[in-house]
């Protein structure tokens, strides 16, 4: 799966799904930068088939649901939706 | 041209007419310009992608008929501006989100998983009346006649929006 890697602060394996087209997605990827994190996200939207069939399966599994933006944290922590006290409090200085 | 290349004008000409539709049915678009603007881009690239604007922050499935649901404005618009001020995208906003009376927080996801909207469907008994009953699912508009209008005259829903009602 074609991950975008952003370079940053080592705060785990950070995680995001996201889509292009989505605004709150945007504010989570901005969120993400300015608190300098090192992260990977990858736009589920621009995926072929089976790819995304295969990121909507992570996600489902993590969540139960299918929704974006959704962050994991070490696979073990998520945080669905831009909830930007939660994204600080866990990733945050 | 690649679907995701938009350009400005298009954004622009499609804010000003969702933005002017809204206010005529009462309704407002998200006052963060900057932001509902990258909303509408994404209805212009669903809308190329797919052929119809569907929900940019949702996975559309690529299938009218499997997206009909979370074509903008979605079913799920008027009760998520009820009860969180906003739609799940918040490209709508209340008025007391508007006016800065409420603030705007992250709206949960509300559409059901597929299996539970197919089940969800509902089955009518046959009616006595002498013509069915149809409710636009978006705004809820009603009319008695022998099929739904072609678009709905108060929200400008498609005729595949509808469902008897009674
Ligand atoms: S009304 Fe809002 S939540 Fe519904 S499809 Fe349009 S932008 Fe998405």
């Amino acid at each position: 799966m074609q991950w975008t890697h952003v370079e940053g602060k080592d705060r785990g394996k950070v995680r995001l799904y996201a889509l292009s087209t989505c605004g709150w997605c945007a504010k989570t990827k901005q969120l993400l930068m300015e608190l300098g994190v090192d992260f990977r996200y990858v736009y589920v939207d621009l995926l072929d088939a089976d790819e995304m069939a295969q990121a909507i399966d992570e996600v489902a599994q993590l969540t139960s649901q299918q929704a974006f933006p959704t962050i994991v944290i070490d696979d073990d922590r998520v945080i669905v939706g831009y909830r930007a006290d939660q994204i600080r409090e866990a990733l945050g200085p | 041209m690649n679907a995701e290349d938009v350009d400005q004008e298009a954004i622009e000409r499609l804010y000003e007419r969702l933005t002017r539709e809204a206010e005529e049915g009462g309704y407002h678009l998200n006052p963060d310009v900057p932001f509902t603007k990258n909303l509408v881009r994404g209805l212009i690239v669903n809308e190329r992608r797919y052929g119809y604007p569907s929900c940019p922050c949702r996975l559309a499935m690529g299938s009218r008929e499997r997206d009909r649901d979370i074509i903008c404005p979605c079913d799920y618009r008027d009760p998520d501006l009820d009860q969180y001020g906003a739609c799940y995208c918040a490209l709508y906003v209340s008025g007391a989100i508007l006016r800065g009376e409420r603030e705007l927080t992250p709206v949960p996801e509300r559409r059901p998983p597929m299996a539970e909207r197919r089940a969800q469907e509902p089955v009518l008994p046959a009616s006595s009346l002498p013509w069915p009953v149809w409710r636009c699912r978006v705004c809820g508009y009603l009319c008695a006649r022998t099929h739904p209008p072609e678009v709905c005259p108060i929200c400008r829903a498609t005729q595949d929006r509808f469902e008897r009602f009674l």
